[in-house]
């Protein structure tokens, strides 16, 4: 048994471990997983001293509850989050993008994300997580990874099997910027839709449904004509991939989607798009914008260099 | 055997081989499939075959578009690449518990139940692919006289084990998910089996599926035995 551990008060809304997610899998049924926001999950690792790829606890919405039991150790927490660090005798708000250190009997209350949907808190060290696949992300769909498949719950202990030595705390300015537009790559079946269906698609405004998880965002707006089939033979789907079904309503494919799916593909979110794409919550407005391939690559390729830039200046 | 080869977004290619659903262009993707999982090109990271189509992605911070459809125009997929595969029954119980759409089924074929199962059991289906939920195959094809379209309002829940069928396709929900497919029995065998990390689906693409009926009293006791 583990002497450094985290009690779960509350669990939060949404909460489990992500980690950068499984390879090589699609083919057998099992999506990809990990983190939601890429950007933001690596900053909360290096914040605290872990490797890039360590296990971190992901919320969405409202964060867990957790109070400490163990030698001092490092947190940090990433994304617009609300958050509240509780000593013996004092409580304090904490700051995103910011390690504190904590010690026995310190609690860590995550009231909210702020406009936005998926946080990070990154623990210094290493849980003791089960892994399947070389990724201890869980998928609650297929009962795979860490925790048996399962979202945290109230009551449950999150055992450390190793606390880092350094405990230097750090801390970065970044502020979670907002697009206006999610860009997009022409899809595979874009010429299923009207003209006006292909407008409305580029031209008028969606809006985020509640109906959206990990697995996927759906958009509701001026439906989508298809005038081809509304059906097509089942494929193979990938993070970002827009389907439109008979309603004529898109649905984002996101990390844990189906890997099959047989709607008509009219677009898929550029890479450099997703992390920002992800923290969109219900009620927001989505417009896309047409790029090509070219500038999606050169695009995503600037996109990486800020993320490492940002990542080397936490030090 | 490859008809087109374009870009799903900015990290995935699209190997489009023909429109057609049948075992030989299956077994061209199924072809592909192997050869490049095998090889593991730098960059790549998920390969998805299904009836027609074969999606590669990678990881754009590895490589691009450019590199992995050279790539996939330069493998020589011959003859000689060659996929094991296994004959498998599976056990399904049709009881009235299980068979909840089987009246509907009965409505749209205008056939009776006995006349459905015997058409639908003790023959052999070939697995076109796998996916969706882990471990769910696509099997095919039913007889014609067997094809009905998906329910128009989807269930919300599907029961884990359930076997449907819709258009020329059977298939198998390993988990409870929400699904369109016509359920008819349901199995008690888990066809999904994360703890087996090498081997966690019972039916892989290329195998043969037969289903064999079993009656309520041995679906209650087939995981006791």
């Amino acid at each position: 048994m583990s002497n450094n551990y985290f009690d779960i008060i509350r669990p939060g809304i949404n909460s489990t471990f992500q980690d950068k997610g499984r390879e090589c899998l699609y083919h057998i049924g099992i999506p990809f997983s990990g983190a939601m926001d890429n950007r933001n999950y690596l900053m909360a690792n290096k914040l605290v001293g872990n490797k890039l790829d360590s296990a971190v606890i992901e919320f969405a919405y409202q964060g867990p509850h957790l109070k400490y039991s163990g030698a001092k150790i490092n947190f940090a927490i990433t994304g617009d989050v609300i958050f509240k660090i509780k000593k013996e005798h004092t409580e304090i708000e904490g700051n995103c993008y910011e390690s504190y250190q904590i010690e026995n009997g310190d609690e860590i209350n995550i009231i909210s994300t702020n406009k936005s949907v998926y946080g990070y808190l990154a623990l210094g060290g290493e849980l003791d997580l089960k892994f399947q696949w070389n990724s201890c992300s869980i998928n609650t769909k297929a009962n795979i990874g860490a925790n048996n498949g399962k979202k945290l719950d109230t009551g449950q202990r999150i055992n450390l099997k190793k606390i880092n030595s350094n405990r230097d705390v750090k801390k970065i300015n970044y502020i979670n910027t907002k697009i206006e537009n999610i860009r997009v790559i022409k899809g595979t079946n874009f010429d299923y839709f009207s003209e006006d269906g292909k407008k409305i698609f580029y031209e008028k405004e969606f809006t985020v449904s509640k109906l959206s998880d990990r697995m996927g965002m759906r958009l509701e707006g001026t439906k989508i004509e298809n005038i081809v089939n509304t059906n097509i033979k089942s494929e193979g789907l990938i993070k970002g991939v827009i389907q439109v079904p008979a309603d004529g309503n898109p649905i984002i494919m996101l990390s844990d989607h189906g890997t099959i799916g047989g709607y008509p593909k009219i677009g898929v979110v550029a890479s450099v798009d997703y992390d920002r794409l992800v923290q969109m919550s219900p009620g927001s407005k989505i417009k896309f914008k047409e790029i090509n391939l070219s500038d999606a690559e050169t695009l995503f390729k600037l996109y990486e260099m800020e993320t490492q830039n940002l990542l080397s200046q936490i030090q | 055997m490859i008809k087109n080869i374009s870009n799903l977004g900015d990290a995935a290619v699209y190997c489009d081989f023909g429109i057609e659903v049948n075992k030989s262009i299956n077994s061209n993707v199924i072809k592909y499939f192997n050869s490049i999982k095998e090889k593991k090109f730098k960059g790549i990271i998920n390969l998805t075959p299904s009836y027609n189509k074969l999606i590669i992605s990678y990881d754009l911070k590895l490589t691009n578009f450019n590199e992995v459809k050279s790539y996939v125009e330069s493998i020589n997929v011959t003859d000689s690449i060659t996929f094991v595969s296994k004959k498998i029954e599976i056990p399904v119980c049709c009881h009235e518990m299980f068979s909840m759409d089987i009246k509907r089924v009965e409505e749209k074929l205008n056939l009776s139940r006995e006349k459905i199962l015997d058409n639908f059991l003790n023959k052999e289906y070939f697995c076109y692919m796998t996916g969706f939920i882990a471990g769910m195959p696509f099997l095919g094809d039913l007889d014609k006289n067997m094809r009905v379209q998906r329910l128009e309002t989807p269930r919300v829940k599907v029961p884990k084990g359930s076997v449907a069928i819709t258009e020329q396709f059977a298939n198998i929900y390993t988990f409870e998910s929400p699904g369109g497919w016509n359920v008819i029995g349901n199995t008690p065998i888990d066809v999904f089996d994360s703890s087996k990390e090498d081997e966690p689906n019972l039916i892989n693409p290329g195998d043969t599926v037969i289903f064999k009926e079993i009656t309520l009293d041995q679906y209650k006791n087939f995981n006791e035995q």
